[in-house]
């Protein structure tokens, strides 16, 4: 079993507090991995150190093998992980169009060209056409991202991740604050996502974790609490008491 | 259907960077000037250099939103550098001479570039002031060199390709400014239109996401903060050039500032913001140095107070009402400050007020307009209705 992400007893402190303890976890390639954990327990701090937004206290982080603990967050992009925020983070004045071509222009290296028409590739506009397709986009590829609904603007947080091509793709949240109507769409596109790109799913909304997940990570208070199969991980009496407890009390 | 999407996204990008008619008509303008006022040629050598200087800070400014306070450093430099050339005969023709400073400016903006890297706007603007002053008490200490208080005297100028010489009435220079400022604007709509230019944008809006989707941020902002200096200094060495001086003013704390009045009053992040509000500031000064010959800045004043409380246009119409009274009944001095200090008191205190009232103003005539409108298409419908029935 080959692992595509790892963490080998990755520590974050934030002067007293341990927002992640000796975290060690492998993510399968093509995995479906859920992370949960109730509210506190470092889930997107975990994500952060993933990704580079945060340098880790100890531990090391592993591509393929290879130690990625020390590259920026856009040299990890490159490498090929990419994430969605949990609050979005997108270019407001720019189009779902323009948003999508500059990711996959940067893909393609051609980010400091300063010569050529952005889309005078066409390699490039194919691509984003396709993008916008796959999260139903097309309808408002040409208005400003600032206007558009909130689902729209949660697919298009998942496009530019997905259009940065990542082998693991850590989608924090995707269906936060998303009305009942607009959900299933994102879930839809979520499901739909190519079977060879690794994901890491952090969620709280458990019909989602387990109509998704093959495999779940519970992170309690730092510390990687329980790992398994979601059968086996909703049988553990452990996590009821943690995890349920603490979402009937909040 | 994803074919017909293509096309629909790449006539969109392609849309982007078009040259329009507006574009189109503001270059015609601007050379037809070379021939329909030829008398005014000094004036407009000045205010095109005001556009390329205004133009390079709109490229940090309104593409990756980074704002500056001490953009003269580098049009100082990039004069001292041409004049210093020209004088000591070191590159005689112009042209090189000029991008030799460029050159040199850009070198100063990439080395403190990575001063403005960090921090935020405050940090910015301090640390930007600091280098344009360091810059000044250089020239200021190294009189031998840049002749200090006096300015650079002696500096003669060349012709442009060993061809065209500079006469006193200023024609060459403003043909030379022109061209200057149009290739270089060309090019900064190329750039601003690349990936590379959008990144810019990218980053502006949203650093975080930037780097989340692969891009080097630190590096972009460094290299269009170097293309920004660079810029600068060239629009320096066009007035070092074309006057055949350097002084310490062209590196002062006031160009700094006048720069930034320039570019906000014209708009920032599309280019012509720059150029138009270049335009606009000369006309301003023009104006209200003919009104009140000894309080012109007070006036300047006024008018930038109404612009950003009120809008471009809305400000500007109420500066107009308030200089149109004192003009109107020939008010002394001490009366039209008194006069302008309580409208200004009552303006402010009565300014979100007057704000509503202007929205709904605008929404009251947008209703009438589509009234209007959808009644004048209702009247053409019934006519051919009326001529299909019978």
């Amino acid at each position: 079993m080959s692992a595509v992400l790892e963490t080998r007893n990755l520590d974050k402190r934030f002067g007293g507090i341990v927002a992640a303890s000796a975290i060690s976890i492998a993510i399968r390639k093509g995995a479906r991995h859920a992370l949960i954990g109730p509210n506190g327990a470092g889930k997107t701090t975990f994500v952060n150190l993933l990704t580079g937004m945060l340098r880790p206290s100890g531990g090391e982080i592993l591509l393929d093998g290879a130690s990625i603990t020390n590259l920026e967050p856009h040299q990890r992009v490159r490498l090929g992980i990419a994430r969605t925020f949990q609050i979005n983070q997108l270019f407001a004045d720019l189009t779902p169009i323009e948003t999508l071509g500059l990711a996959v222009s940067e893909r393609h290296g051609s980010g400091r060209d300063w010569w050529r028409i952005v889309g005078s590739r066409a390699g490039i506009t194919a691509e984003v056409a396709e993008l916008l397709e796959r999260f139903r986009l097309v309808d408002v590829m040409t208005e400003r991202t600032a206007i558009l609904p909130y689902g729209k603007q949660r697919l298009l947080e998942i496009a530019v991740a997905f259009a940065c091509r990542p082998r693991v793709l850590l989608l924090d949240e995707p269906a936060a604050g998303v009305p009942e109507a607009e959900r299933q769409e994102i879930l839809a596109t979520i499901a739909a996502l190519p079977a060879d790109v690794t994901v890491l799913l952090i969620e709280h909304d458990m019909d989602i974790v387990f109509s998704f997940a093959d495999r779940i990570s519970v992170l309690v208070n730092g510390e990687l609490f329980v790992e398994g199969p979601p059968d086996e991980v909703a049988r553990d009496p452990r996590v009821k008491a943690v995890y349920l407890g603490e979402a009937l009390d909040g | 259907m994803t074919s017909k999407i293509n096309t629909a996204v790449t006539r969109f990008l392609a849309s982007r960077a078009r040259f329009g008619p507006f574009e189109f008509a503001f270059w015609l303008a601007a050379f037809a000037t070379i021939y329909l006022l030829p008398g005014r040629h000094l004036i407009l050598t000045e205010t095109a250099i005001w556009g390329l200087f205004a133009l390079s800070l709109d490229l940090i400014l309104g593409y990756a939103g980074i704002i500056s306070l001490g953009h003269a450093a580098f049009f100082g430099v990039g004069a001292y550098a041409a004049g210093l050339l020209a004088k000591h005969e070191i590159i005689v023709e112009p042209s090189i001479a000029l991008v030799c400073a460029g050159l040199l400016a850009a070198a100063l903006g990439f080395a403190t570039s990575f001063l403005v890297l960090r921090g935020s706007d405050l940090t910015r603007l301090m640390v930007t002031l600091g280098v344009a002053l360091v810059c000044f008490e250089l020239a200021n200490r190294f009189a031998e060199l840049t002749g200090g208080a006096d300015g650079l005297q002696g500096v003669t100028m060349a012709p442009v390709f060993g061809a065209y010489r500079f006469d006193m009435f200023g024609h060459t220079a403003y043909v030379y400014t022109l061209v200057w400022l149009f290739v270089l604007f060309m090019l900064a709509r190329r750039i601003v239109n690349s990936p590379f230019g959008l990144s810019l944008k990218a980053i502006k809006g949203n650093a975080l996401r930037s780097s989340a989707i692969g891009i080097a941020v630190n590096w972009r902002l460094v290299a269009v903060y170097t293309l920004s200096a660079g810029y600068a200094g060239i629009a320096g060495g066009l007035l070092a050039q074309t006057q055949a001086f350097a002084s310490l003013s062209m590196l002062q704390i006031d160009r700094s500032a006048d720069v930034l009045l320039i570019l906000i009053i014209g708009g920032t992040g599309y280019l012509y913001g720059g150029l138009i509000g270049a335009l606009i500031y000369r006309l301003l000064q023009d104006f209200l140095s003919d009104f009140s010959a000894r309080y012109g800045p007070y006036w300047i004043g006024l008018v930038l107070i109404m612009m950003v409380l009120f809008g471009r246009v809305y400000g500007g119409v109420l500066a107009a009402l308030i200089i149109g009274t004192i003009i109107w009944f020939d008010l002394s001095s001490t009366t039209s400050f008194l006069l302008t200090g309580l409208s200004l008191f009552a303006l402010g205190i009565a300014r979100d007020w007057l704000l509503k009232w202007i929205a709904l103003g605008e929404q009251q005539a947008a209703h009438w307009f589509h009234r209007l409108w959808t009644g004048l298409k209702l009247a053409v419908y019934k006519r051919s209705d009326h001529v299909g029935g019978a």
